[in-house]
């Protein structure tokens, strides 16, 4: 696993864990850049098919970071988010990629040691878990032919 | 609206894994009210595939198209420019969609991605419980709304049976007994003396005894 | 009389009834069933031969009822709607008559669930009621139930179950009013251990004058330990068994325990005698039919009368 670096994507919420984001930022904490950090409105705007075709096209890990329980400004789009995830991990494990690369946090806007620590500690949970293995397979696949 | 599951994943994988491509077809309709076989679960359901077969070193091809319905031979008939660029269909409607597919490309693999269940209602989001089981002969205007066939885990025409309990079906205790549910509604609306008229033994012709059934309307049919 | 039935005879001679059950085995033991029904000869008036009980596969009634028949014994064909077509039923009706078979009990059945068979389809073409309805036509008018006239119509003293005990309470004097509406003859109800609400459901009976179109066997099964007692007041659906019970099944040591629910069972009889409309009593006591002798005896109800038993006086020597 020479020089693995994961591919990760954050879906965060725009009032809660992307201004927990923003806060990390004017903290000048540092996290690591293999996070490609997507806003989104709530988290109940995020589907399955966006963590899927995140995970199709490439990235090791995936996940969503929303509201604290109780705090999500659209009433409970944190808790549809959870339960999108807890599908999504049945069905990752039932087609052999893993459960694991996709979760849910939560955490209020000023958080924002806690979204630095979350990035830091999924990036690196990833890190060991090792890469995609769909993506494993197509690039190596491509070698081939290529 | 017609209910369906998707079948599971494991069923799924050996039922395409002989095919290089496939057509996974999707119904506008009741599986898209059931969160079953829409466009979105076509989505879901073609990116997972990918990446188990990706995955397996098998990469599969997977075309998606969401028919507006799949048991209309208009709406199967779009499927025409797909269909030679595949090996096999796998069909996310009920039923009835997958065997119009089969019966309009008799050459092509035909495979249900679900297993479809009852015909229901939804009882609140993302639930939905059977109602009507097509018996052909509806009594509902005699049992106040309630359906002893689809409800009742004995079909009871005259019950409830002895194992009711709390409201309850013995069976499941997540399950309405039907005929407490229709004693309720007899009372709220009026009319508990109908209760002791005995309903006669079903004729089950109409419920498909006599064999698979057709409805042909006069007026309309060329 | 509308039938040749013995029970019948003895209802309407105004005596207490009693009957008992038989369960048939689970697999093809004739000898077994003959061991069971002998312990209740002399002592019953007939006996029940249940039909795939709790959904379990079980020797065929009929098959057990003719087996029953050869021995002398007077047997009662339970079926249920739960396992047979009305094509079937009719069939295995006029097949019992044709082996004097003519006390038969109409059941909806436990659900499959409960069974050794879940994954198996159930049939209910009729339900119960209609199945009373079915046998009395078939009785009183000579019909199938499609329409046509029967040879040899089968001559059946038509039983039904009741349960005062089921939800919700406020139909169950209805119920048994459809019942009679449908044709039944005789009733025989869940066993009884909540005497208060039995009682209602008998003053319910009485205030609308079933209780004299159908001669209603109050059911009685006897307590064998506090653990039983407990299992039937929290598993099984329809049953009532109130605290008391329970309580003073526990209140004595284990070795007492069965005395004690024999004793619950006689004092039960004892108060049943004196409820108006209570025309006898059914015995299930289950996986301890040798106890229904000594309940019988003890209750105050031998000798049985004469009509009945017939290899009774050789076996017995004398006893009616």
């Amino acid at each position: 696993m020479k020089n693995f670096e994961p591919v990760i994507v954050a879906f965060c919420c725009h009032y809660c864990a992307y201004t927990a984001a923003d806060m990390a930022g004017s903290m000048r904490l540092r996290y690591p850049p293999n996070v490609k950090i997507i806003r989104v409105p709530c988290l109940g705007k995020v589907d399955a098919i966006h963590i899927m075709k995140s995970l199709e096209k490439g990235a090791d890990g995936v996940y969503v970071a929303g509201c604290l329980e109780g705090d999500c400004h659209f009433k409970n789009g944190n808790v549809r988010a959870a339960h999108r995830v807890d599908y999504l991990k049945k069905l990752l494990d039932e087609i052999g990629i893993g459960g694991e690369r996709v979760e849910m946090f939560a955490m209020s806007a000023g958080m924002g040691e806690r979204f630095a620590q979350t990035a830091t500690d999924f990036t690196e949970k990833i890190r060991q878990l090792g890469p995609n293995p769909a993506k494993v397979a197509r690039n190596e696949n491509q070698r081939a032919a290529g | 609206m017609i209910t369906a599951e998707r079948k599971p994943m494991e069923e799924l994988i050996q039922c395409v894994k002989p095919y290089r491509s496939i057509l996974l077809a999707g119904c506008n309709e009741c599986v898209t009210v059931c969160a079953a076989g829409g466009r979105k679960e076509v989505g879901v359901l073609a990116s997972a595939l990918k990446m188990h077969f990706m995955k397996a070193g098998k990469p599969l091809e997977i075309q998606e198209i969401t028919l507006e319905r799949q048991c209309d031979p208009e709406y199967v008939e779009q499927l025409v420019s797909n269909i030679d660029q595949v090996d096999a269909v796998l069909s996310m409607a009920c039923g009835c969609g997958v065997q119009e597919i089969a019966r309009r490309f008799h050459n092509k693999p035909v495979f249900p991605a679900l297993n479809t269940k009852f015909m229901g209602a939804s009882e609140r989001q993302g639930v939905w419980a059977e109602r009507c089981q097509g018996c052909g002969d509806c009594v509902l205007g005699f049992t106040a709304g309630i359906c002893p066939v689809s409800r009742c885990s004995k079909q009871l025409f005259n019950g409830p049976c002895g194992g009711s309990t709390n409201g309850k079906c013995e069976v499941d205790p997540s399950v309405d007994c039907a005929w407490q549910l229709i004693w309720d509604r007899l009372k709220a609306l009026g009319l508990t003396e109908r209760y002791e008229e005995n309903l006669p033994a079903k004729d089950w012709r109409p419920a498909g005894g006599g064999g698979p059934r057709r409805i042909i309307r006069e007026d309309m049919a060329s | 009389m509308k039938t040749e039935s013995t029970l019948e005879k003895i209802l309407a001679s105004g005596d207490l009834a009693v009957t008992s059950e038989c369960g048939p085995p689970r697999g093809a033991l004739p000898q077994k069933v003959r061991e069971k029904a002998e312990l209740l000869r002399g002592y019953v008036d007939a006996v029940n031969v249940t039909d795939n009980q709790t959904a379990m596969v079980r020797m065929s009634s009929l098959a057990a009822c003719i087996i029953l028949k050869q021995m002398g014994l007077n047997p009662i064909l339970q079926m249920v709607t739960r396992d047979r077509n009305r094509l079937a039923m009719q069939s295995d009706i006029i097949g019992a008559y044709a082996h004097g078979i003519d006390t038969m009990l109409c059941l909806s059945g436990d659900h499959p669930h409960f069974g050794d068979h879940p994954m198996a389809a159930s049939v209910h073409d009729i339900d119960s009621i209609q199945m009373i309805q079915m046998v009395k036509d078939m009785r009183d008018e000579g019909l199938f139930q499609g329409g046509e006239k029967i040879d040899g119509p089968p001559k059946m003293f038509i039983g039904a179950a009741a349960n005062p005990f089921a939800d919700p309470f406020e139909l169950r004097v209805s119920r048994l009013a459809k019942k009679m509406k449908a044709g039944v003859d005789f009733i025989q109800t869940q066993c009884i251990y909540n005497l208060d609400k039995f009682e209602k459901w008998m003053q319910g009976v009485r205030d609308r004058g079933l209780h004299e179109k159908v001669h209603i066997l109050a059911g009685i099964t006897p307590m064998k330990s506090v653990g039983m007692a407990r299992y039937m007041k929290n598993k099984v659906p329809g049953m009532d068994v109130p605290d008391e019970v329970v309580k003073r099944m526990g209140g004595v040591p284990k070795d007492k325990q069965a005395d004690e629910g024999i004793k619950i069972c006689l004092e039960t009889i004892e108060r049943l005698k004196n409820v108006e409309g209570v025309r006898g009593f059914h015995l299930m006591a289950i996986e301890w039919e040798q106890k229904v002798p000594e309940i019988v005896e003890r209750a105050g109800l031998l000798p049985r009368p004469n009509s009945v038993n017939l290899g009774a006086q050789n076996v017995r020597g004398g006893k009616p």
